[in-house]
């Protein structure tokens, strides 16, 4: 057999393998992502790469988040609340089983709840359920969770992945073998590497076209970009280089997905230490700041301007870019009022995304011109939690909050950039006591409006959902409206 | 040689325990905590301290000490605080992709060093020995990284003979196992054998201008046969010990190629480990490679003495 003989033999078989799988549509799809899980129990950490590979698609709560970041009936097909909003009825799908063929009743959901709520909890959202007074089984398939004050954000607050139902037969090696109720079964995790996902086949809802999922963690970007172009991943969920987005959009072989995420980015002021105690000063900061120019700098272009701490997708969204809107004599204007008129020189300390690092530069620059200067750290993040979240050992920083619907942090007095005034504490209690959604909706905006008037922050962009899939792959989330990459509704083109 | 054995084993056993101090220090100064790390920004007061005393992070450095090298004189590596499964298994994990890929690259250094350096040695001046010279200036100047992305972008993405990255296991067969090796092997090898070739020439170099080989030619060897028979042993010294010394790194030192490649390596753990703080990982783990460092030193030493003889009779 000469060597062209094998070419030639090794290229039929090559042709023979292709035509073989064009012949019926693919069922299996490798999905990368670059943060690995570190374990994977949805419940009890905070990283949103147990939620990227998990939720959805493994775990499922009471509530869910629909791809709009609407909640939609999850293990719960309907609830029932008590005329006083205090208690909550759920009445669960009959008939559900977790993956290791026990069945789902009302008293896991009570296990579950108990769990997160408990004294001992380590769910890292435990705040979620603060307000539940008791969780009883009335039959197997209705539980009657009562509150101490009404909540009327119960149902979105269970449809966070830290609120998944999960089972007392099952919990004790739900860090490495997950089980859950989802349309996918957990099969494989090969640690540094991938977790491989299968098809559920007795799943109590509408069944997953795929077959089998696996998840890649590749971390380094142009690795990321590497992947995708020699087609080893089929989708890359979060990708990370956006420079590298045109270059996608322009071949066929790919879709590019932009969405919107949850995470509205802001460039943090510590509001008790000098100079930022003083409103002048955080307004001046607020005008000086170009948020096109950062959105273009250091997104390449991706990302939606805001003006508070809110999802511009949000129906609820007040626009507040105006009352901030760059301007950079004001800004001088209002440093001068406040008795800088020469400027002053603050920290800046970067958590390692790069909209933290290389918005930073950007940010830099701008305060530079009107008399700010900065230093700037860069920390990792453990290190940025110990001294910024933690130590509050910072004039400025620059961090994503990426959790939905999180206004109510500014309510928190010790939470990092000092606010907690009595007038927001008092309208979180309003917005907690309030079920009526037109109620609770003007509760919202005049909660935005009262941190864009203290300027407690600037408010730079929400961070935009990008992702990278083969053309032929449909049904995959465009926005995140939590952290997730539900593969339920994914399938390929014939 | 027993004496000689035994003087070795002694050194070793210090190193190790100077080293676990050493480690541990260093590990335990960096600020961050693992629990808040985990818990992340939203997380209760009471939380963070349950999960604390869960980890044991709540003892005395001395108490921790203690019990981490007590642990491991045991085999007992720790428990990860993130994975939360024992460090032991993890390493042995990674190993199987991080000691294939330190052989595989050795392998391939050495199989392009030694023809290389001998063959240049031989024609020393001549043009054959410039081109190679200057081969190997080029190949220890080229960042490894950089033309790992090359080959990536070449072989990968314009070729596709290779996968751009990651590492489809040794459950898939051999070939299959080495074939998502070959392009980080190649780009880990390509430096090291331009290190190596160099130290093989100025060896040989050095060893064809001693008076045995004069006496060798005298006798009516060749060149080349002078050169084989007695100047390439006398020449292994110095290239063992750089292949000692490669080894180690490619062991631990692979981590920006694992990051290119994506390959779930030793490397990659630690990295993923510190950034995470999970700092029973990065204990146990500096600590296993330092003791896989000071064991291949200790065979590189044991192979001194088998390729001399005068080292074996000082003892």
């Amino acid at each position: 057999m000469t060597v062209a003989s094998i070419h030639r033999g090794l290229f039929s078989l090559l042709a023979l393998t292709a035509t073989m799988s064009m012949a019926e549509a693919k069922t299996d799809i490798i999905v990368g992502m670059q943060l690995e899980p570190p374990h994977l129990d949805p419940t009890s950490a905070a990283a949103g790469a147990i939620d990227s590979v998990l939720y959805a698609n493994v775990f499922e709560g009471l509530t869910r988040f629909a791809a709009d970041g609407s909640i939609l009936p999850g293990l719960a097909q309907s609830w029932d609340i008590s005329a006083d909003g205090l208690t909550y009825t759920f009445k669960l799908h009959p008939g559900v089983k977790f993956h290791d063929g026990t069945d789902m009743t009302a008293e896991d959901v009570k296990f579950s709840l108990d769990r997160a709520r408990a004294a001992d909890s380590q769910n890292a959202q435990k705040a979620l359920f603060a307000g539940i007074a008791d969780v009883a089984v009335v039959d197997p398939t209705t539980v009657k969770v009562t509150l101490s004050a009404p909540n009327g954000a119960l149902p979105f607050n269970l449809a966070w992945g830290d609120a998944v139902i999960v089972a007392p037969e099952s919990i004790e090696g739900i860090k490495q073998n997950p089980i859950g109720t989802g349309a996918f079964k957990f099969d494989a995790w090969v640690q540094g590497d991938k977790i491989d996902l299968v098809k559920n086949a007795a799943y109590w809802g509408t069944p997953a076209k795929l077959d089998k999922v696996t998840f890649k963690f590749i971390s380094d970007p142009t690795a990321a970009f590497a992947s995708v172009m020699a087609e080893d991943v089929h989708v890359f969920a979060g990708f990370p280089a956006p420079e590298n987005l045109a270059q996608f959009a322009a071949d066929p072989r790919f879709q590019v997905l932009v969405g919107s995420t949850e995470g509205e980015t802001i460039l943090a002021m510590n509001n008790k230490q000098p100079p930022f105690d003083n409103l002048k000063v955080r307004q001046a900061v607020s005008h000086a700041i170009d948020r096109q120019a950062i959105i273009d700098g250091a997104m390449f272009g991706y990302g939606t301007p805001i003006g508070t701490h809110f999802a511009p997708h949000n129906p609820d969204y007040l626009d507040l870019t105006a009352q901030s809107a760059f301007d950079p004599a004001k800004a001088k204007a209002l440093l001068a009022e406040a008795g800088f008129a020469d400027g002053f020189t603050t920290t800046l300390k970067l958590p390692p995304p790069s909209y933290a690092r290389r918005g930073g530069e950007i940010i830099a620059a701008q305060l530079r011109e009107v008399g700010i200067q900065t230093e700037i750290t860069n920390l990792e993040w453990a290190q940025w939690l110990e001294e910024v979240f933690k130590g509050k050992n910072f004039g400025l920083t620059i961090v994503s909050h990426t959790e939905p619907a999180d206004i109510n942090i500014y309510a928190r007095e010790d939470y990092y950039f000092q606010y907690g005034t009595p007038a927001f504490k008092a309208l979180m209690a309003d917005l907690n006591n309030a079920t009526d959604p037109a109620k609770r909706s003007d509760i919202l905006k005049a909660a935005q409006k009262m941190i864009a008037d203290d300027a407690v922050n600037a408010y730079l962009f929400q961070l935009a959902a990008l992702s990278v899939a083969n053309a032929k792959v449909q049904g995959l989330w465009v926005n995140a409206p939590t952290q997730a990459t539900d593969l339920t509704a994914v399938s390929w083109a014939e | 040689m027993l004496r000689y054995i035994l003087k070795r084993s002694l050194s070793l056993l210090v190193s190790l325990l100077i080293a676990s101090v050493v480690i541990f220090a260093a590990v335990e100064v960096v600020p961050g905590d693992p629990a808040s790390y985990m818990l992340g920004m939203n997380a209760q007061p009471d939380t963070l301290a349950a999960l604390r005393d869960e980890l044991g992070l709540n003892g005395s450095l001395i108490q921790r000490y203690l019990g981490w090298v007590g642990g491991m004189l045991q085999g007992d590596f720790g428990v990860s605080y993130t994975y939360r499964t024992p460090v032991a298994g993890m390493v042995a994990d990674r190993l199987a992709v991080s000691l294939p890929l330190a052989i595989y690259a050795l392998a391939l250094s050495t199989a392009i060093a030694f023809p290389a350096g001998i063959w240049a040695a031989a024609r020393r001046g001549r043009l054959g020995d410039t081109m190679v010279m200057g081969a190997t200036q080029l190949g220890v100047a080229v960042p490894n990284f950089w033309f790992a992305m090359l080959m990536v972008l070449v072989f990968a993405i314009g070729l596709r003979w290779f996968p751009a990255g990651g590492f489809a296991g040794w459950d898939k067969g051999l070939w299959a196992g080495l074939h998502s090796l070959t392009l980080p092997a190649i780009a880990l090898a390509l430096p090291q054998a331009a290190i190596l070739t160099r130290v093989m020439r100025s060896a040989l170099i050095d060893a064809l201008s001693e008076d045995y080989i004069r006496t060798a030619r005298a006798k009516g060897l060749t060149r080349g046969q002078a050169l084989r028979r007695h100047a390439l042993r006398n020449a292994l010294i110095p290239v063992l010990t750089i292949i000692g010394m490669q080894f180690s790194f490619l062991l631990a030192g692979a981590i920006i190629i694992e990051n290119v490649f994506y390959l779930p390596g030793l490397g990659r753990l630690i990295f993923q480990a510190i950034s995470a703080r999970d700092l029973i990982v990065v204990e146990s783990v500096v600590m296993i490679l330092v003791f896989g460092v000071i064991v291949v030193n200790f065979a590189v030493d044991l192979a001194y003495a088998a390729v001399d003889p005068r080292l074996r009779a000082r003892e």
